[in-house]
């Protein structure tokens, strides 16, 4: 249990995929001037990689145990099937979710937060219950991350911004002052 | 070289490095920008396996250019890029085994590297082998230098060292945060701003400048002309 | 024949056949490219491996020249691995073997999280004492400057020589044989350490007590 929760809030925010391994950078960038995109982005974003997360157990457990070199291939076919198969399912199930998220998920399947959570995954040898835990954390930290960003874009449209920041790079300064802040959450599990 | 329509050869190679460098001007492969960074001797490594991916897949598209049907392209391209990766992966592992453990799921990442992907859809799928090949050496070098230039001032302030050497003396305070995952937000913020900062000189010649502010100056006088135009009304 | 790659709009119309022998072949391709490069590989990066392993094992039980691997089945240590069984999968220690064939202690890895992430290391054990011999951190990632004084050769070094289980105490502070220094400055990430081989200890006496009794040793 206790190793679960270390799992989870390891991916939330002690090691946050955003602020922590880089992934997920051009979600981050495009997509995070409005609160509620951000909100949805990072719920749809959440979900594929929850998908990912059990296509990557299962291809390792069934199929890849004697081939590894095959990961990268297999993970990035499978997961792009697999997300586009789930947007057919939600689209036929469920039109109001779909307008919710849907759109996103064709972006989703690209980002390298995806691919990166199904590696993390193999090379710590997470099995399902610890897989899916990672996939919940990083899913939401991903999220939590983006709606910050979001509330701090929405302050820098109004203000003044000298010429030479404006752009990604103010972007970037922001983003290092969130990832040292959340540098304090080292250590909240020793 | 081919007479084919289009920039010359030479351009194609410095282009990728200075004008369209991928990740300055066109902020692409941003995330092994800033994680693997934090040494000179990760940076090179990772560019130079990325350079590999490229020119690889780029000379294979575009050599299969006239056989692969439009519909099913962008799966070839990702399956032709995977392999490349998976080939860098492997022989890494086997002749740097201390950096592909530093670099660890960074160096499978290169598959999602938007840069690679973009330029075989934007080049090598209509261009010939030699033009593509050029286009990617010329990204590709863009690429592992602006690593470097990442790289390089982290290495030198986050551990005092430059490939491992130490250069600052015993009694250098290493920044550490350089080294840490904010010093990499923070470096490529304050490139971007050297970016902005010379785009914002070269875009204003010398002589526009100088009328710009002939210009400013004449608007500043404006206002006392306005206000005894609105006093004669009156 | 060039109209597959600049039909925009006017798609011609294509095949399925054609759509999957393109997928087909460019499949076929990358697999062999793949199996080459992995059969030529493979042998570097195996020996890589191993020699990373045989390092960290001989530093860690002093006066190895050799170790052979135990695995863990059905609650019991063998070094011979039962049929059908996956040693990936499995359990192990490895016990060192000095250059007269006898045992010189136990090298068990171990891991635990510390202040960024899991550290991992492996140390040697010696049942006799009780005691360790060595230790040898595999892969941590901690604060470089602070917490990554734990792989620094002179904190080290005291392991060698200390009798389980072991006691953290402040820098500079031991007085028992059992005590082991955290590190001022690295006081989390040098007390996980600590903590992971008391943990490690806890389960594998035991099970090293039961072979100790039932080998040949």
């Amino acid at each position: 249990m206790m190793d679960l929760a270390l799992i989870f809030v390891s991916a939330l925010v002690i090691n946050n995929f955003v602020l922590a391994y880089f992934l997920g950078l051009c979600p981050f960038l495009g997509v995070s001037s409005r609160v509620d995109t951000a909100l949805r982005l990072g719920l749809a974003t959440t979900f594929v990689m929850l998908v990912a997360s059990i296509a990557a157990w299962a291809l390792n457990t069934f199929v890849l145990e004697n081939a590894p070199y095959l990961r990268v291939i297999s993970f990035i076919v499978v997961i792009a099937s697999m997300v586009q198969i789930v947007e057919l399912l939600i689209k036929k199930t469920s039109p109001t979710l779909f307008r919710e998220l849907g759109i996103y998920l064709p972006l989703i399947t690209t980002n390298c937060a995806i691919l990166g959570l199904a590696i993390f995954q193999t090379n710590r040898g997470y099995n399902f219950v610890q897989g899916f835990t990672f996939a919940v954390g990083a899913g939401l930290g991903f999220t939590m991350v983006m709606i910050l960003m979001a509330s701090l874009r929405v302050q820098t449209e109004l203000a003044r911004v000298p010429a030479l920041l404006k752009g990604p790079a103010l972007v970037f300064l922001l983003a290092a002052t969130l990832s040292m802040a959340f540098m304090g959450f080292a250590g909240l599990f020793s | 070289m081919t007479t084919a329509p289009g920039p010359a050869a030479s351009e194609l190679l410095l282009r990728g490095i200075w004008r369209e460098n991928p990740v300055l001007v066109a902020t692409l492969g941003l995330c092994p920008t800033l994680a693997v960074t934090n040494s000179i001797a990760n940076s090179l490594t990772m560019g130079i396996a990325t350079l590999c991916v490229l020119v690889c897949s780029s000379v294979l598209v575009s050599s299969a250019r006239k056989y692969v049907p439009n519909q099913v392209r962008i799966s070839t391209y990702i399956l032709i890029i995977a392999t490349f990766v998976t080939l860098a992966d492997m022989v890494l592992e086997a002749i740097v085994p201390a950096i592909h453990k530093a670099l660890g799921a960074f160096i499978a990442l290169i598959v999602v590297n938007c840069m690679i992907l973009g330029r075989q859809e934007a080049f090598a799928s209509k261009n010939t082998v030699g033009r593509s090949a050029m286009d990617a050496l010329g990204v590709g070098a863009g690429f592992t230098l602006t690593l470097l230039l990442m790289g390089a001032p982290r290495e030198l302030l986050g551990a005092g060292s430059l490939l491992g050497y130490n250069v600052m003396g015993p009694r250098f305070e290493p920044w550490v945060i350089m080294i840490l995952p904010p010093g990499g937000f923070l470096m490529i913020g304050l490139l971007l701003i050297g970016k902005n900062w010379w785009a914002l000189r070269t875009a204003q010649p010398k002589a526009e400048r100088i009328a710009a502010m002939a210009a400013a100056r004449a608007a500043a006088a404006q206002p006392a002309q306005a206000r005894t135009r609105e006093g004669a009304l009156v | 024949m060039s109209g597959g790659t600049n039909a925009t709009g006017t798609a011609p119309k294509v095949s399925s056949v054609r759509l999957l022998s393109t997928m087909g072949g460019a499949g076929a391709l990358a697999g062999l490219l793949i199996v080459l490069v992995y059969q030529f590989t493979l042998p570097t990066v195996l020996a890589n491996r191993a020699a990373r392993l045989e390092t960290a094992i001989l530093q860690v039980v002093p006066g190895s020249t050799r170790y052979d691997t135990l695995y863990v089945v059905e609650g019991a240590l063998t070094a011979t691995l039962p049929p059908g069984a996956d040693a990936r999968k499995l359990d192990k220690v490895y016990l060192g073997v000095s250059e007269a064939g006898g045992a010189t202690g136990f090298a068990i890895p171990t891991s635990q999280a510390g202040f960024q992430d899991v550290i991992e290391i492996i140390f040697g054990y010696d049942p006799g004492k009780p005691g360790t011999l060595g230790l040898v951190i595999l892969s941590s990632r901690e604060t470089p400057g602070l917490g990554d004084k734990i792989e620094a050769p002179r904190w080290l070094a005291q392991f060698t020589t200390l009798t389980t289980p072991l006691t953290a105490v402040k820098a500079g502070a031991a007085q028992n044989p059992g005590d082991a220094q955290m590190i001022t400055g690295a006081t989390i990430s040098s007390r996980t350490v600590i903590a992971a081989i008391n943990k490690a200890l806890e389960r594998w006496t035991p099970i090293l007590a039961a072979y100790r009794a039932g080998g040949t040793s």
